[in-house]
């Protein structure tokens, strides 16, 4: 195996989480609704799915438990924010706090455990094409579904009746209302999709990534997810690729250190953040980029008056 | 929803509450913890030695303890909160309370105070601390011994004399068997990141070591180094776990000998303000079982340990070059412990460049 192959195959496995964790969030935004609580459902995901797969010893079971408490997690969010109309961004917060409280109590009789990882799909024919084959079909089935998912909310998003409700809403909350959309409904539905992919993203870590599980094992994923989205844009193209380009950043600096090339780490480990900020800037600059691609309506209340 | 909330401010009541249930002619040992008492790794390391002083002195003393105590403003609530409860003596147990604890010290003179690792202290503060760089040492020599290459990757935590000490302390050991040793290190800048550290784990494994050393609290680098194949060490806590045919020897955490002695101080009333640096001889610290390694490596191991022990070997004995070249140690000269405490540093020898 050479060694881009090798930090290749490393790049993945990092950026994977954060692909999945931020493609729920982006539904979760398009619809309108801001949850800051990404890192807590992310790591009640990883909790979950690795105390499941030791109950049963079987990693899927752990897989689909994950996504279910990562979508039950949020449900909680979604009754105060949507229903109580409590604010969005202290509720958000809220459920990381929790998620990391609770997550602990769940995984505490595991801590030290040696987990059953998750053992990879080879996909016949297309895994025997070289350098390109194993790094791409030769993986675990949370990879193909991170791949899938985008490619399915890109889809949805953009090309399907429902996926223009959902942009409608986000944009203006109001409007779609009076239009006749479920308001409340759809974005209930956009926070639990974004609460499963979460979960997933916390399964993928506890199963694949590092099987095993420590409290706070999500270690900041969540946020650098939700950077991910503004840094998209809420586009999932560009999410992949943002995804990608941070993991790629994360292991290319660790790599760069062991070849004793010395760019400060401190910076590197900042660059995802920093990119963020410049896209912020850039996108900000041109109003009507603004307009085109954020949800206009993203951490607002809507309260339909009957 | 309510149900929810009434159990949810229930069990955080009975958190706080339940080791807090005083009664009076017990004497109360308080610690502050910095993490959670199950991480597998440093404050798990002084939760069991919190349980090995109970088990000694059973009904004479409690010895409650607050969880995840976040370094700053918070921990000086969290400290006084203790000594207003009624403790005779507070374990604070990370670096970063040292200054909460200095102030909440001086607002509670008759209450005894321990701050592990420090280096400010009082009339009432007393500050403890392990020579971790000694299992370090011991880890360099079964190091060069076992690698094939000669080349060992460290996974360092943040640039502070503790975690440059200990590098300095293992690149030695190792050049003692081995003088064209090398080692790479990766600085993750994190103690806690178990996603990361196994990341650089696969890098430093992919550019050719063959031997994994961490500074780091979890066991994700022993995972990915069990997955690959090749040896490596533990830190803080026993790792055999994570591996059992991967772990050499781990560098175990054993805070329980110290907590003892010193709660009979407080009982005696001979306790005084002090700065303890204790190493391998007086228990604090020792070595997982030597596994997985060769008997004439082990054999070497455990002579270097009980030189170690017997003081005949301190692991920073010169001659030893600075990285600059200059001189640091003469022949036969014994660093001392300021240096140490101090140290901001590389040996010669060390391929790396310390961040700034």
């Amino acid at each position: 195996m050479g060694m881009i192959e090798a930090i290749l195959l490393t790049v993945i496995t990092a950026a994977t989480p954060l692909v999945l964790a931020s493609i729920g969030e982006l539904v979760t935004e398009r619809t309108g609704v801001l949850n800051l609580g990404v890192e807590g459902m992310m790591v009640m995901g990883a909790a979950i799915a690795f105390a499941v797969t030791q109950m049963t010893g079987s990693p899927y079971i752990g897989i689909l438990a994950g996504i279910a408490g990562g979508a039950l997690f949020s449900l909680l969010f979604g009754f105060l924010t949507l229903t109580l109309v409590a604010n969005q961004v202290a509720t958000g917060l809220a459920l990381t706090i929790l998620g990391l409280g609770i997550s602990g109590q769940i995984g505490e009789p595991y801590v030290g455990m040696s987990g059953t990882k998750l053992q990879p799909i080879v996909i016949p024919l297309l895994s025997d094409i070289p350098f390109l084959g194993p790094l791409l079909f030769k993986q675990d089935i949370i990879f193909y579904v991170s791949i899938a998912l985008v490619l399915g909310v890109n889809w949805f998003l953009f090309k399907s009746r429902a996926g223009l409700k959902i942009r409608a809403i986000g944009d203006n909350h109001g409007s779609a209302h009076a239009l006749g959309i479920h308001v409340i409904r759809t974005r209930y539905l956009a926070v639990m999709f974004g609460g499963a992919c979460a979960g997933l993203a916390g399964a993928q870590l506890s199963l694949v990534y590092t099987p095993q599980w420590v409290e706070n094992m999500s270690a900041g994923r969540g946020w650098i997810a939700l950077a991910l989205v503004v840094f998209a844009s809420w586009r999932p193209w560009r999410l992949l690729a943002g995804g990608y380009l941070f993991g790629a950043v994360s292991i290319s600096q660790l790599h760069a250190q062991a070849a004793g090339i010395h760019i400060p780490s401190q910076f590197l480990s900042a660059l995802p953040y920093i990119a963020t900020v410049v896209v912020l800037i850039l996108i900000s600059h041109n109003r009507r980029m603004t307009q085109i691609n954020t949800p206009a309506c993203l951490g607002k209340p809507f309260v339909p008056d009957r | 929803m309510k149900k929810i909330i009434i159990a949810l401010t229930t069990s955080a009541a009975m958190l706080g509450f339940a080791t807090a249930a005083s009664a009076q002619d017990k004497t109360k040992i308080c610690f502050i913890y910095v993490g959670s008492k199950t991480d597998g790794g440093w404050t798990q390391a002084h939760d069991i030695g919190r349980q090995a002083l109970q088990a000694e002195f059973g009904d004479k003393i409690e010895t409650p303890f607050l969880e995840s105590v976040p370094e700053g403003p918070d921990a000086e609530r969290a400290i006084e909160r203790m000594a207003r409860s009624g403790c005779a003596l507070v374990f604070t147990t990370s670096f970063g309370f040292m200054d909460a604890t200095i102030k909440v010290a001086a607002k509670f003179p008759d209450v005894k105070f321990e701050h592990a690792t420090g280096f400010k202290t009082a009339p009432n503060v007393a500050t403890y601390n392990s020579r971790f760089y000694e299992g370090r040492y011991i880890q360099g020599i079964i190091a060069a011994k076992m690698s094939q290459k000669g080349l060992a990757g460290y996974i360092a935590s943040f640039p502070i004399p503790e975690v440059v000490m200990g590098i300095n302390s293992f690149v030695h050991g190792a050049q003692s068997v081995n003088p064209d040793f090398k080692v790479k290190v990766i600085w993750a800048n994190t103690w806690f990141d178990p996603g990361k550290e196994a990341d650089a784990a696969k890098a430093l494994i992919d550019q050719g070591v063959d031997i994994l050393t961490q500074h780091t609290d979890t066991t994700a680098p022993m995972q990915v180094a069990a997955e690959r194949g090749i040896k490596a060490f533990g830190q803080a806590s026993d790792m055999i776990k994570a591996g059992p045919e991967t772990q050499l020897t781990a560098i175990v955490d054993t805070w329980g000998a110290y907590y003892i002695k010193r709660t009979k101080a407080v009982l005696d009333g001979t306790w005084k303000s002090e700065q303890v640096w204790d190493g391998l001889k007086d228990g604090i610290l020792t070595m997982a079982p030597y596994t997985n390694m060769p008997d004439d490596v082990k054999k070497l191991a455990e002579e270097t340990e009980a030189k170690i022990r017997s003081g005949e070997l301190h692991p920073f004995t010169g001659p030893i070059k600075k990285q600059d070249g200059s001189d640091w140690l003469a022949d036969g000269a014994v660093s001392d412990d300021g240096t140490l405490l101090g140290m901001n540093f590389y040996i010669a020898g060390v391929d790396d460049q310390l961040p700034k």
